[in-house]
């Protein structure tokens, strides 16, 4: 990963309103390689929102989000970025496999190879299985594994441990701290507590 | 190059979704089919009339049909987070919204250009205007793909987006349907059609170029 060491991301004073209601406002934070942004708080309290705003989905209604000193629209922001959200973003109709292709075809090629990346999320014998005949549980592995075979450095995971069991979870965790010592970034909500011993974890608490 | 290779991912994906999930192909085609042939049994033992009007009834029929089809185009992306993922490519979007329509148009255009022959002969229309009307097709339906996608981008967010959406798009199908149904009709009385052939060529044209800007637009609010 190029320049790894001296790219941040940074939220300046980041404000949000949802109908009127203020979520979150003046909202500061600095993630720089290697470590882990947890965000906590409420059921509403503005955690996905703010995931959005990082993903450039939504404009903040205020500040501004920053990618080694430049704005995310004007920076290689979407090249080193990738996201898991609360939809999987697999198509049910495909192969693991297929929906693998398409990712990679999408983005730059990362790490790991597709196989590889199967075989991490211990998905090694379902890549013929088209995706509806798969658990919930496995289809978030699948599309965990898309953040593996991707070139990335930031990880933007909105409720990563939804529906997996508990090998599942530390599966993620053992991945996350990976990633974040080879001078990767995730950002994350959870409801669950990690354990991620190695790692810098800043926590924000949204309320 | 890796564009390219994204731009052919996405085209291929979408034909592939297309075969796994039959009814959607099938569907705007016997939509069209079904409309064309209950002309003749609603207007009775009329042959002339039905000719004179056979160039209108294909049109508006394929135009029905391509709006019938337009909801599939984001649809299930929509809903499935594929679209997200599709939007944080570092690929352009547009670009990527393209090769959606044109895989879109692929599945539910390509068809209709394949039986609009049969159903033109069953109408009793003249020979010489087949032809016209086989290039009206394959310059129109595209276009009515393409800006289609432009009305489906701004409406795929809304639960109920089928009445605003035809009210948003159909009134930009006129052109394409005016300039069309006139060629077809011209050619029947063997009349030189160049003028709205070259018509149809540029609105093509400008909407390859400009739709697939809003539409990445839109989508981008949509997902919002």
């Amino acid at each position: 990963m190029p320049n790894n060491s001296t790219c941040r991301l940074q939220g300046r004073n980041l404000c949000c309103v949802r109908d009127d209601r203020v979520l979150f406002e003046e909202l500061c934070f600095e993630l720089s390689s290697g470590q882990v942004l947890l965000l906590e708080g409420e059921n509403g309290s503005g955690k996905t929102s703010l995931l959005r705003i990082l993903c450039g989905f939504r404009e903040p209604d205020a500040g501004q989000v920053l990618w080694c000193g430049n704005a995310i629209n004007d920076s290689l922001y979407y090249e080193e970025m990738a996201y898991v959200g609360h939809l999987n973003g697999v198509k049910k109709e495909l192969t693991a496999l297929e929906n693998l292709k398409v990712s990679l075809a999408l983005g730059q090629v990362g790490k790991y190879s597709i196989t590889q990346a199967l075989a991490k999320v211990q998905l090694a014998d379902f890549d013929d299985a088209l995706v509806q005949t798969l658990s919930a549980g496995q289809q978030r592995r699948l599309s965990l594994a898309r953040l593996l075979i991707t070139h990335n450095s930031l990880w933007i995971l909105d409720e990563p441990f939804t529906s997996l069991d508990i090998q599942g979870i530390t599966l993620i965790e053992s991945l996350m701290t990976e990633h974040c010592n080879k001078g990767g970034m995730v950002v994350l909500t959870s409801h669950h507590d990690i354990a991620l011993p190695s790692v810098d974890v800043q926590r924000m608490l949204l309320s | 190059m890796a564009l390219f290779y994204a731009f052919i991912a996405i085209i291929r994906r979408d034909l592939l979704l297309a075969v796994r999930r039959r009814s959607e192909i099938a569907n705007p085609l016997l939509f069209f089919i079904l409309v064309i042939t209950l002309f003749p049994l609603g207007i009775g033992a009329q042959p002339h009339l039905l000719q004179a009007i056979a160039p209108g009834i294909i049109w508006v029929s394929a135009l029905l049909a391509a709006m019938l089809s337009l909801d599939s185009l984001f649809r299930s992306d929509f809903d499935d987070g594929s679209l997200e993922q599709i939007l944080l490519s570092p690929y352009p979007a547009s670009v990527l919204v393209l090769a959606k329509i044109i895989a879109h148009w692929l599945v539910t255009g390509l068809p209709l250009l394949i039986v609009a022959p049969l159903l033109a002969v069953l109408l009793g229309m003249p020979t010489q205007s087949i032809g016209v009307l086989l290039l009206t097709l394959l310059l129109g339906t595209p276009v009515l793909s393409l800006i289609g996608a432009i009305g489906v981008s701004l409406t795929v967010g809304l639960r109920r987006g089928g009445m605003i959406l035809s009210l948003l798009v159909l009134p930009l199908y006129v052109p394409v349907l005016i300039f069309a149904g006139n060629a077809v009709e011209m050619a029947g009385s063997g009349l030189p059609v160049d003028a709205q052939i070259n018509i149809l060529i540029s609105i093509l044209c400008l909407s390859v170029v400009l739709a697939p800007w809003p539409t990445a637009a839109a989508l981008k609010m949509s997902v919002n």
